[in-house]
């Protein structure tokens, strides 16, 4: 990694929804921070003309494996691959093995982070005891710990009578909720979305209802409680629907889409690669017009990537017995750039929004941004630079990804986290 | 026989075969019917290959079928039921099958729960692979003897009105039946309750009924399925006494039948709840010509795909 004291990003259109400002414009980096560019006299200039200079890229969704499975991933390699996919930052998911349900676990994860963190690691603490569903975390320890937000992500919680209880205590510490909305019994043994190609192929479907109830629990106890819940990773049509109904009526609910769920549908199923098993499944194509409509409308603000790594022996499998997951730090800006942006769907400074702004905003942080004495986290895309997609070269350990040997138009092209950069393609 | 060269390593589904593969399927199992008919029911046409039958999930008839196909094809034989391999000591699926690989095996003629799973193998390794049934996917040589069974009867099939009743959601049969019949022409009636035949199957392009009547109302061949109860959670209907009154076929229900309809079932039957005794030993029943059959298919897929085996 090339460390610099002071440099100039220089010819760039920065792209800043903090800010608003969309023009071509120099930022300047001293000492870690963001500074006038007009104040640094001796600073090297580095050319990125024709590039999108953008805060920080958040990834709310990522799950770095270690502890329990280094096998899939580690916080380190995570890390890498979140800063070659251009994230200065990511939330690491607790189902970690044992699950991150305790001040300790999270002390690990952020000894661990200070490192072998390439980015900046922000831990998430589970909501129930080894994400069992039955009793709540250890919530105020891990808050002192020094966890952003709670999430059981892997499962959802079956009794509503103790999420609700959970919501109203994580009110109290100023943690948001981010919701793994699943119904357990209609998901049953399902490996794919129930509709017409799990009835073609022969194979147990996942109802969308199962999200969709869940969605509509959540959407009862955030306006209740009036607390913040984060729907996580959305998949389904109806799901957005009653998102934006909510939304429209300032209940305080957020929410995520997965670039996998915005590019690919359940057809993908019918060769049964693995590498399109994942949950919540991919839907159908008019889910994945619904959620594109919810990212140009507004109603889902975050794109989160689900990264979910997982070892080849693991996958190259049945695809019933295959774990459900698959990566994507390292895909996500190319394949999002194509659905969202070169697509015409979003313009720069909205594409950039569901990965700065809006994740920033469910976590309640407000040092984002490419202002005069925030930290310099900065990711720099290049829109038009082409890459195929090949993930023996991933820096993440794992090879889980139905993008591989694709052709995308755009990439992040560095990541700057801290005045540092820890990639660089420029 | 016409020109056509069958060109396929793998037998993984109907949904993958054209009208042209399934009739050259069928053209040749014509051919090895006469062989079971003969004094001496042994052909070479596999002698010195080996053919593994691979059973991940129990089957007696299908395997049976196979195994005795493989005989009179002469082939070498070895035969591995999902308790006695190594899947049981933590194996997986690929590395068992690159075992058999190693023994230069020419064919895998493999049975399993998981839908899918013989794709897998046919993509990793260089033996034929033959689908004896994978999960509620596909079931290729039930459909392609069905199909023969038909053809042999009425005589064609394009044209002809075929009903599959039962249990269609979780039935590899009713899918691959329904794909074989298509791609030969023949308007196919899918009939069960609603929750086990959902309206999606539309989408192949059969029609859809949740009423018996309706759905056996001038068809020239009947396929009755059991209830996989090994297969389904409860809750899809209340109790096999209702289903067998709204959907079993009876002296009163097959008052709607046509007097020439042929009555099919590929087992084992659980007579008295989807199909009557009387009517499952009656004169329009061909349930044993399908037995018969399955082994001049077997033989003939077994053939065919033997001679793509690259070695």
């Amino acid at each position: 990694m090339n460390v610099k004291k002071e440099f100039i990003l220089s010819g760039g259109k920065v792209a800043d929804p903090f800010s608003g400002v969309e023009a071509k414009r120099d930022i300047g980096v001293k000492n870690g921070k963001i500074v006038d560019p007009k104040s640094l006299k001796k600073a090297e200039k580095i050319d990125v003309s024709g590039k999108i200079v953008a805060p920080g890229f958040i990834d709310l969704h990522v799950h770095l494996r270690q502890p329990g499975n280094s096998a899939a991933e580690t916080i380190e390699t995570g890390t890498k691959a979140a800063a070659a996919g251009g994230f200065t930052a990511v939330v690491a998911m607790p189902n970690t093995s044992p699950a991150a349900d305790t001040a300790a676990a999270i002390e690990y994860l952020n000894y661990h982070a200070g490192r072998s963190g390439v980015v900046k690691v922000f831990p998430c603490g589970c909501m129930t005891k080894d994400i069992a569903g039955t009793e709540m975390a250890p919530i105020g320890s891990l808050k002192n710990a020094g966890v952003v937000a709670l999430s059981d992500d892997g499962k959802g919680i079956q009794n509503h009578e103790l999420m609700k209880h959970i919501v109203e205590y994580a009110k109290a510490l100023n943690l948001p909720i981010l919701d793994h909305c699943e119904d357990e019994n209609l998901k049953g043994d399902g490996v794919m979305h129930e509709g017409v190609w799990s009835t073609l192929l022969g194979m147990k479907g996942m109802s969308p209802a199962s999200e969709e109830l869940m969605v509509a629990r959540n959407i009862i106890f955030a306006r209740m409680v009036d607390w913040k819940i984060h729907l996580q990773h959305l998949s389904s049509k109806e799901s957005v629907e009653q998102v934006r109904a909510a939304r429209k009526r300032g209940i305080p609910v957020t929410a995520e889409a997965t670039p996998h769920h915005i590019a690919l549908t359940d057809e993908c199923i019918k060769k049964f690669d693995t590498n399109y098993k994942m949950n919540p499944p991919l839907r159908s194509e008019e889910d994945r017009k619904a959620l594109i409509a919810g990212l140009a409308d507004g109603t889902i603000t975050v794109i989160a990537t689900d990264h979910a790594p997982h070892t080849p022996t693991a996958k190259l499998v049945e695809f019933d017995y295959a774990p459900f997951g698959i990566i994507g730090l390292e895909t996500a800006i190319p394949v999002c750039l194509k659905e969202l942006y070169h697509s015409g769907v979003l313009s720069i400074s909205d594409f950039v929004a569901k990965f700065t702004s809006g994740p920033a905003a469910v976590l309640g942080l407000d040092d984002r941004g490419l202002k005069p004495g925030n930290a310099a986290n900065i990711t720099i895309i290049d829109t038009e630079r082409k890459v195929k997609i090949d993930a023996n070269k991933f820096y993440s350990k794992s090879r889980n990804t139905p993008f591989n040997g694709m052709t995308f138009k755009g990439k992040a092209v560095a990541t700057i986290v801290d005045g540092k950069f820890v990639f660089n393609e420029l | 026989m016409g020109k056509f060269t069958w060109t396929k390593k793998d037998l993984l589904s109907i949904y993958d075969l054209n009208a042209e593969e399934i009739c050259c399927i069928l053209d040749t199992a014509e051919e090895f019917k006469k062989v079971s008919q003969r004094n001496v029911k042994k052909v070479p046409a596999l002698r010195g290959k080996t053919v593994v039958n691979f059973f991940v999930e129990p089957s007696t008839r299908t395997r049976m079928s196979f195994e005795l196909a493989e005989q009179r094809l002469s082939a070498d034989i070895i035969n591995i039921s999902a308790s006695l391999s190594s899947l049981q000591k933590g194996e997986t699926l690929l590395d068992t099958a690159r075992n058999i690989e190693a023994l230069q095996a020419d064919l895998i003629v493999m049975r399993h729960s998981a839908a899918g799973a013989h794709v897998l193998l046919a993509d990793k390794i260089k033996c034929g692979v033959l689908n004896a049934g994978d999960g509620a996917h596909s079931h290729p040589t039930q459909a392609l003897l069905d199909t023969f069974t038909i053809r042999e009867k009425k005589g064609k099939i394009k044209g002809l009105k075929v009903a599959i009743v039962g249990d269609i959601l979780h039935s590899r049969v009713a899918r691959s039946d329904a794909w074989a019949l298509l791609k030969l022409g023949a308007e196919v009636r899918l009939a069960g309750p609603s929750t086990l035949v959902p309206r999606e199957f539309e989408k192949m392009g059969v029609k859809v009924c949740h009423n018996l009547k309706e759905a056996i109302k001038g068809v020239d061949v009947v396929n009755l399925l059991r209830i996989q109860h090994e297969r389904q959670k409860a809750g899809f209907f209340p109790s096999t006494g209702e289903y067998s009154k709204f959907f079993g076929l009876n002296e009163e229900t097959c008052k709607y039948l046509k007097p020439d309809t042929m009555i099919m079932h590929p087992g084992p039957i659980n007579r008295g709840i989807e199909l009557d005794s009387s009517l499952a030993d009656g004169s329009r029943s061909v349930i044993l010509e399908q037995v018969t059959n399955g082994l001049a298919v077997r033989m003939a897929v077994l053939f065919l795909v033997a001679g793509c085996v690259k070695k």
